[in-house]
């Protein structure tokens, strides 16, 4: 049983105690508790089920890499699954539950799992996979949503506020222990600006549990002095509770604060996100212990050595009265001596080691502890908590030599750098055979853009394990006990038969054991990559930080082969899990992307438009009147247009000018027609391509003098148009005199459609706009109604049509003068879905409707937009191969359903047969589809093979609910063919 | 995240400020062109595992194309250079012989 010890604890604030819940359950810690020390001091030490068997299980560890103890923090809209004890600062009400079971914590339904966990053997979830095919649907995936999964998440928004933000630094050094704080003071020395992160709450790593002295000062007394010089420095940051969570390319960094989540409701925000720049990382990111595969390594009570005396030291909680010691290293000794130094008892230290006789050891056998060489554990005794150990000869199959009394087992399996950082991206590791472990190789480091060394690792992080390596490295004087080497031990018996494996844990969260990893070798699963996938050992939130070195061992001796041949898997950042609240930060909700007004945004907003996104601008779709539905509102605004006159928000449309001497030739170039022979004063619709022959984007040209066109584009289209047209300027025809500025905003821009148009313009006076003076596609510029503006007769509806481009400043006083001088002929604005309905009606493609990045202009009947006199513009070539002349293209029709009905958009007309995969083949399909309120029917554009030639034949379209609409081919332009009304 | 230094405004910019354009030094080839030629052009590209000379445009900076020569292996970026030209510059191909003596050339 785990207690609080009346006295101790080097991070304790024992004035300041903090109130908690564990299942409901009030508890006590005090400040400087992690919410693991607390639960431990307060006697808890089953405190989770395991993931597949659902086992009991306890804290292995004392930090980031505890595997075991993860709960539900929090509640309602703050709840947050999944939260790791260890890493958890206690803060008063603090409400923590535990996961993955049901009814309870102690009794688990779940459990049976493990009684018939002969059945779940690695692999055991893609092997449900196979035949038969009904029993994954109907069986397996139920059962196994119900039993799997760890914490619940929350079904509310997050409430708190978590920020970015970024900085630039010489050198960041990851982690704060003495290693750290060494190589940050002589790189500040140096005069570079450094930052250091250290994850946990405290400077100092391990070193002032381990002891020892540092240039003859205790480490904790050295500590203190390092961070008083740092503090003092203007060029060194220091944060805590900052975990360097991941190394990028280049240099690139991220850092993650936990700025308040030991604070709630203190109004910082909760977590920050660093963004670094960083010239050297120094990572000093010390080392985990790794435990040893035995039997029942994993009943609650099994901790790891150094957790053991973390716990004692740091926190002043005893995990059990009775320690049993196993290791195959001296470190572990010191766990004994702590232990007795705190009262409490060690009954035995078992060390695989045939010959035992460091300092270390012999200091503990001075206390009077037997120690057992050339031992093992044969199995671990209890269930819900440890009650024994039975012990056998380290050399053997587990016969039991003596069984052991105790209430905790601390186990030492050695130590493995931190070498996560080092490795993200692309640093090599060699393996030192002698610390079986391996470590960074300093020859083959990640490499910076120059192609030097991004980072370098140090202390025990780059395998100098022990205090005095760690200071020789950093050029200061260490004094501590020698150690004597380890022996790799990766399972306990040597010759440990099924039965024990089988109950040998690696990975503790996946629940992967000695035996699976077997099992995935004898299967014939060689490379660790494909093992680790298949028995998902190391895969679960810890990342395999305890299991990666074991299970590699293993599979290595399943294999026949040396460690470094088999290789570990591949590091991926973050080193632990970080909140997708960090991540996410202030990129939410209205400020989740920018929005892009037009100058009457706010006349549409207060007029109560529905909105369309097109790109980053909002469009009005349409503007309801009270009571009236979208469509109605539609319907009306189209009529509307059509007999009186409609006014449209034009600002959207990309508005880019090209000026120069070689501007004509260059625009030739880009469009397939002709706008170098175009007259000053006129307007040319052209479309361009891509060097693939395919459209991508349409619109007017118009001449404004004689070196400077004014090209329009689709409303999403205009940067990346812009941004094409700058790529062939600069990089194929450099030597040509073009300028291009994309005016896009500077103008605002309204059409003003219908019969009644002109009237309208002719009451706002100062320029004429006749037939004569202003006729159709031709530019005219003066003053109207006092605005500077821009007149296009131009038409996308059909309709007698002015756009008119206004500086952007004026627009929204121009649009609102527009609607009063209409409003004695009936203007009403309208929106993009009668734009589109229109330009339906007529027969005018839509770029994205009509093309989809595999359409040429001749498949749209645009031939008379390409020029025949040019040798040369962007797509020709490749409009020229065999594929765009085949004679059974899909290509544009208008299409109208037998029965007047408006088609369901993007479906397919189906032709005779069936293709491979057992469909019905397809000759067709809808590209628009719309009511006209003109034509009182259904009308529809699509693309048919060879579909001009088919006028009049009828195709099947089968609709989404079953049904086969009897679809007409038509005529693509279903009003005023002869173009009459817009040449008026 | 890559950096380039941006060789027009000289700035050491973030992959975020920039967007890739692919190969750098492609001919073009147009009307005229044989199939295999146009073939070539459009679609063939080199994909080697090592040094690469590519297309950068400092978008969200000067709005410039620049050309970079980058191992695709290690990401080790050579240099970078102005994109008016049909050819990296002699002193960039110098120091990456010198630095991958094995390298085949950039032809």
């Amino acid at each position: 049983m785990s207690t609080r010890l009346a006295k101790g604890g080097r991070l304790l604030d024992r004035s300041k105690p903090l109130n908690f819940t564990f299942n409901g359950t009030p508890l006590r810690g005090f400040l400087g508790d992690t919410l693991a020390s607390a639960l431990l001091g307060s006697g808890k030490t089953l405190l989770g089920r395991s993931f597949k068997y659902h086992r009991p299980r306890g804290l292995v560890a004392s930090g980031v890499e505890e595997p075991n103890v993860l709960v539900n923090l929090g509640r309602n809209a703050r709840l947050e699954p999944d939260q790791r004890a260890t890493t958890t600062e206690l803060f008063e009400g603090a409400e923590a539950a535990s996961q993955n079971h049901w009814p309870s914590l102690e009794f688990d339904i779940g459990e049976i799992n493990d009684k018939i966990s002969k059945l779940f053997p690695a692999g055991f979830y893609y092997k449900t996979f196979m035949a038969p095919k009904w029993a994954w649907k109907h069986l397996f995936e139920p059962v196994i949503r119900q039993a799997a999964g760890l914490g619940a998440a929350p079904k509310e928004a997050d409430p708190d506020r978590y920020e970015q933000t970024y900085a630039f630094c010489d050198v960041l050094v990851a982690g704060g222990g003495v290693a750290g704080l060494a190589a940050a003071l002589a790189e500040a020395k140096a005069g570079k600006r450094v930052m250091v992160m250290e994850q946990t709450a405290f400077w100092g790593g391990r070193a002032p549990v381990d002891g020892g002295t540092i240039d003859g000062l205790a480490p904790d007394e050295w500590v203190r002095n390092a961070i008083e010089a740092l503090e003092k420095m203007e060029n060194v940051q220091l944060f805590t509770r900052t975990m360097v969570s991941g190394l990028y390319n280049h240099g690139y960094v991220i850092g993650y604060q936990r700025v308040a989540d030991h604070t709630p409701g203190d109004g910082r925000p909760r977590h920050r996100l660093w963004r670094i720049r960083a010239g050297l990382v120094i990572t000093a990111t010390g080392a985990l212990e790794r435990p040893l595969a035995f039997a029942g390594n994993d009943v609650p009570g099994v901790m790891l050595a150094s957790a053991v005396r973390d716990y004692l030291v740091n926190w002043a909680v005893s995990p059990g009265d009775r320690v049993v010691i196993v290791t195959n290293n001296d470190d572990a000794y010191r766990t004994a001596l702590a232990v007795l130094d705190a009262g409490l008892s060690v009954p035995v230290v078992i060390d695989a080691r045939d010959s035992v006789t460091g300092a270390l050891p012999m200091a503990v056998k001075a206390r009077g502890v037997r120690v057992l060489e050339g031992r093992g554990v044969a199995k671990v005794l209890g269930r819900k908590a440890v009650t024994g150990v039975e012990i056998c000869a380290q050399a053997g199959e587990g016969g039991v030599i003596e069984t052991v009394a105790c209430d905790c087992v601390a186990m030492s399996g050695g130590w493995s750098p931190v070498v996560h950082l080092f490795s993200h991206v692309g640093g090599k590791l060699i393996w030192d055979e002698a610390g079986a472990m391996f470590r960074p190789d300093a020859t083959r480091p990640p490499i910076k853009a120059d192609g030097t060394a991004l980072a370098r690792a140090v202390g025990a992080a780059n395998g100098a394990l022990t205090l005095d390596a760690l200071c020789a490295e950093a050029g200061l004087a260490a004094q501590v006990e020698p150690e004597a080497p380890l022996a790799p031990v990766w399972v306990m018996p040597a010759g440990a038969k099924e039965a024990l494996k089988f109950k040998a844990f690696l990975d503790y969260q996946n629940d992967v054991k000695v035996s699976d990893v077997q099992l995935a070798a004898r299967e014939g699963y060689t490379s660790v990559e494909h093992t680790k996938r298949y028995t998902t050992l190391g895969m679960a939130s810890d990342q395999g930080k305890l299991s990666n070195i074991n299970g590699l061992a293993i599979l290595s001796d399943a294999l026949g082969q040396a460690i470094p041949q088999t290789g570990t898997t591949t590091f991926r950042p973050p080193y632990t899990p970080i909140s997708f609240g960090a991540v996410a930060a202030e990129a939410k909700g209205e400020i989740f992307q920018p929005l892009r007004r037009t100058p009457m945004h706010g006349w549409h907003e207060a007029k109560g438009a529905h909105w369309e996104p097109v790109g980053l601008w909002r469009r009005p779709y349409c503007y309801p009147r009270s009571g009236e539905s979208h469509r109605d509102a539609v319907n009306r605004e189209i009529t509307n247009t059509r007999t009186n006159v409609g006014l449209l928000d034009a600002s959207t449309l990309g508005k880019i000018v090209v000026k120069g001497p070689d501007a004509g030739r260059f625009l030739d170039m880009l469009y397939t027609g002709m706008m170098s022979t175009l007259p000053v004063g006129k307007c040319r619709y052209g479309i361009m391509c891509n060097e693939n022959g395919f459209l991508m984007d349409d619109g007017v040209v118009v001449r404004l003098s004689e070196d400077s066109w004014l090209c329009h584009t689709t409303s999403g289209g205009a940067e990346h148009i812009h941004a094409w047209m700058e790529d062939w300027l600069q990089c194929e025809w450099w030597d040509w005199k073009v300028y291009t500025a994309n005016l896009t905003e500077q103008y605002a821009q309204v059409a003003v459609v219908g019969p009644k148009a002109r009237a309208v313009l002719e009451k706002l006076g100062g320029m004429d706009v006749s037939k004569e003076a202003l006729p159709f596609m031709s530019l005219a510029e003066g003053t109207l109604g006092g605005f500077p503006a821009r007149v296009f007769r131009i038409s996308f509806s059909g309709e007698l049509s002015y756009e008119i481009a206004v500086p952007a400043n004026m627009g929204l006083a121009f649009w609102e003068a527009l609607n009063a001088a209409g409003a004695e002929f009936g203007a009403m604005p309208y929106g993009t879905e009668a734009l589109h309905v229109m330009r339906a009606e007529k027969g005018f493609i839509m770029i994205g409707d009509e093309t989809d990045g595999t359409v040429i202009p001749q498949d749209l009947n645009l031939g008379w937009a390409i020029s025949k006199k040019k040798d040369d513009y962007l797509g020709k070539r490749a409009q020229a191969r065999v594929e765009m002349a085949r004679p059974d293209r899909w290509r544009l029709v208008g299409l109208e359903t037998i029965d007047g009905t408006v088609l369901p958009d993007g479906v397919y007309a189906v032709a005779e047969g069936h293709n491979a995969n057992g469909q019905r083949n397809t000759q067709g399909r809808v590209t628009s589809t719309y009511w006209s309120p003109t034509l009182k029917k259904g009308i529809a554009m699509g693309l048919v093979v060879n579909g001009p030639e088919r006028m009049g034949e009828v195709l099947d379209f089968p609709g989404d609910g079953g049904g086969v609409h009897k679809v007409k081919i038509v005529d693509p332009c279903f009003y005023d063919k002869e173009g009459e009304k817009a040449n008026v | 995240m890559l950096t380039f230094t941006c060789p027009y405004c000289g700035v050491a910019a973030e992959e975020s400020e920039l967007t890739g354009g692919g190969e750098a030094h492609l001919k073009r080839f147009g009307p005229g062109s044989s199939d295999a030629e146009f073939e070539a052009y459009l679609f063939t590209r080199k994909n080697p595992k090592g040094v690469h000379f590519e297309r950068w445009r400092h978008a969200y900076g000067c709005g410039k194309w620049f050309l970079a020569a980058r191992d695709t292996n290690t990401l080790e970026v050579f240099g970078s250079y102005p994109a008016q030209t049909t050819e990296p510059p002699a002193d960039l191909i110098a120091a990456i012989k010198n630095k991958r003596p094995g390298w085949e050339g950039w032809k």
